[in-house]
């Protein structure tokens, strides 16, 4: 089932949540609402299932209007952050719940529950713990039983808010691979909200970026993270250096560096803002052209499979961050205090219209 | 019983470490502490059944046997058979309410709910006598449609239920408060109409804190002497309930059959702690199964 909404505002007294969005899921995708905490992601969510309603706007459930459907009618499967389990039910009751509610006529019989039941626990990869209790679980199966309990309705719809928010990182690295797959098998139109970039990169079809309550951009993991269309966008996405400079007629001097900006040549003199990824910076030992520009080497840190290096510029008390592989480094040879030359293999400029 | 029973968890994390009190401190303050639990408690509480069996266990069943005693019983049952329900009902409604939704407003009810306690009892049978008695806002219009309410049974009922009304709503506030609203919005989502979202999502959490106010609200309005005595008018036999009968067999010198009339309330007290510590228990795990399960 498609998503469609049309220009969904909410405010709560003063603060305003959402203002004017406009955004369509396609049937059957894996969509991920990404941006911080505040940028009003969770209330769009819950305003897709039902569990809050718009101050303004519509939303459509394949082509239909449903703003005013109850979240009883909108057949959604909801997942909370914090599973919010039936805490005295067991597992088998909490994932049978949605379909023993039902009116009796619709209702299957008790032995078709129990067949169902057991399907989605082996899909989860439960069966042996239908009796246990949800206190008696660990945080990650607590989610999968949520996400059973939310799928055992035939939702037309799966929302989920911050779903491996809780667990910590190997279970949540296992769950969203495991979510990727699932989704993979059941094509359920999916929507996720998640303030880790990562996890939005890795799992989603299409990444929305959300902050403020507005939507910066939206696109596929790649189209996001190669080409981001905002600073915000670009900030948010993985470890970003900020370099401050003026654009002249395709010409960009960022902090002594010279680069070429071909999407400014038209613009004559205006202040802007230079963004580069850490990993897109190089570090020699001499100058190569005039986008070279000289520092000295303040930290260095093993992180896993890479190594950060601290670079202050020379001619100022700016710092900035460079992600190395371990074999490069390793062939560098860096030295804390030793004096380099840094050269971004991209910058993306924005001028000053863009404020974040 | 629920502040001992955290005292003793927290005593036994620093049991025996180096930041704990040393033990003669701790012996003193325990000594101290039963000392005065035994002499204004259990001394008074012991007190009470020897004096009811001092004429012997034949006495005692001939005191309760008095016609006017056992008309201050039926009352006293009709009274906690009316107010109990009303008060279940409308702390559910208000917990609900306060604890689910947010409105303006909000702030104010809590502070109402608190009101009866804050009150003391005689003026709240005070505020009766002036509403319905017959110099009161209400009464001659009472009066001239022939409805006694101030000195007759419905003014004891009305009475009862504003003394007892916070005790199911303020147990319930801060349960349902802590256990948010997660769930019953995923029953919602699952399709659970709001009924059935109640007595199956709702109450099954709380079922032990509603008991644990229910057994309190029925102790006060068994108990309830202030605001009962003001309204009763004392009519023997027809507008006296237990604790007021007490009294006037006191007043009258029949110690022995004030003793035994007492003695009811007294075993009333021991059962409502009994099931009292049971229901505390009770919450505690289910409020420590929702700490483990955030």
């Amino acid at each position: 089932m498609s998503i469609d909404i049309e220009s969904v505002s909410k405010n709560f007294g003063e603060f305003s949540a959402l203002s004017d969005i406009n955004l369509v899921v396609p049937s059957g995708e894996l969509v991920a609402l990404l941006g911080p905490s505040g940028s009003g992601k969770t209330t769009l969510l819950r305003i897709i299932a039902g569990l809050e309603s718009p101050d303004a706007g519509r939303i459509l459930f394949n082509g239909e209007e449903a703003t005013k459907r109850h979240v009883r009618e909108r057949q959604v499967g909801f997942v909370f952050q914090h599973y919010a389990l039936f805490r005295h039910m067991t597992v088998f009751d909490n994932i049978a719940f949605g379909l023993t509610v039902k009116p009796k006529k619709s209702r299957l019989s008790k032995a078709d529950i129990r067949d169902k039941v057991f399907t989605l626990l082996k899909l989860i990869q439960l069966e042996q713990l239908a009796d246990r209790y949800p206190a008696q679980l660990s945080g990650g199966q607590r989610q999968r039983v949520a996400l059973a309990r939310a799928l055992a309705v035939e939702p037309q719809v799966l929302l989920l808010d911050e779903p491996f928010g809780a667990l910590d990182a190997k279970v949540r690295l296992e769950l969203r691979r495991w979510l990727r797959r699932l989704h993979d098998e059941i094509h359920v139109t999916s929507v996720f909200v998640t303030h880790d970039q990562e996890e939005a990169l890795e799992v989603a079809d299409r990444i929305v970026v959300m902050n403020k309550g507005k939507i910066e951009q939206q696109g596929t993991p790649s189209e996001v993270y190669d080409r981001p269309a905002t600073p915000f966008v670009f900030d948010f996405l993985g470890n970003v250096n900020l370099f401050q400079g003026r654009v002249h007629e395709g010409m960009a001097q960022m902090g002594g560096m010279q680069l070429s900006s071909p999407e400014h040549a038209a613009t004559n003199n205006v202040p802007a803002i230079g963004y580069v990824r850490s990993h897109d910076i190089e570090i020699e030992r001499a100058p190569l052209d005039a986008s070279s520009i000289e520092a000295e080497v303040r930290y260095l840190l093993s992180v896993g499979p890479l190594v950060r290096v601290d670079l202050s510029l020379s001619g100022g008390e700016e710092s900035i961050e460079v992600d190395l592989s371990r074999d490069v480094a390793d062939r560098l040879e860096l030295k804390v205090g030793e004096k380099v030359f840094a050269r971004p293999r991209k910058m993306r400029v924005f001028t000053d219209d863009y404020q974040i | 019983m629920h502040v001992s029973t955290g005292f003793q968890k927290s005593a036994e994390k620093v049991g025996g470490s180096r930041v704990s009190e040393p033990a003669w401190i701790r012996y003193l303050l325990i000594t101290i502490a039963l000392a005065f639990l035994g002499l204004f408690l259990l001394l008074p509480l012991a007190a009470v059944f020897v004096q009811a069996f001092d004429k012997g266990w034949e006495a005692y069943l001939a005191a309760l046997h008095e016609p006017d005693t056992l008309s201050a019983i039926w009352l006293t049952l009709l009274t906690a058979l009316i107010c109990v329900p009303v008060n279940l009902f409308f702390g559910i409604v208000a917990a609900w309410s306060i604890a689910k939704f947010s409105f303006p407003g909000k702030s104010l009810l809590i502070t109402l709910i608190d009101l009866p306690f804050s009150v003391s009892p005689v003026v709240s049978g005070l505020i009766y006598v002036l509403i319905f008695g017959l110099q009161g806002w209400l009464g001659p219009w009472l009066q001239a449609h022939d409805i006694q309410i101030i000195f007759a049974v419905p003014g004891i009922v009305l009475a009862t239920i504003f003394v007892t009304f916070p005790f199911v709503a303020r147990e319930l506030i801060p349960l349902m408060e802590s256990q948010g609203r997660e769930e019953e919005e995923a029953a919602l989502t699952l399709g659970a109409s709001g009924l059935q979202t109640f007595f199956r999502v709702t109450f099954p959490n709380i079922k032990w804190g509603v008991l644990y106010g229910v057994i309190l609200c029925n102790a006060r309005a068994m108990g309830e002497f202030g605001a009962v005595s003001v309204v009763s008018g004392h009519v023997r036999g027809s507008t006296n309930t237990i604790p007021l009968q007490v009294e006037i067999l006191y007043n009258e010198y029949s110690y022995a059959a004030a003793f035994a009339v007492a003695s009811l309330l007294a075993l009333l007290a021991v059962a409502t702690l009994a099931v009292k510590t049971v229901a505390e228990w009770k919450i505690q795990q289910s409020l420590s199964t929702n700490e483990t399960e955030r």
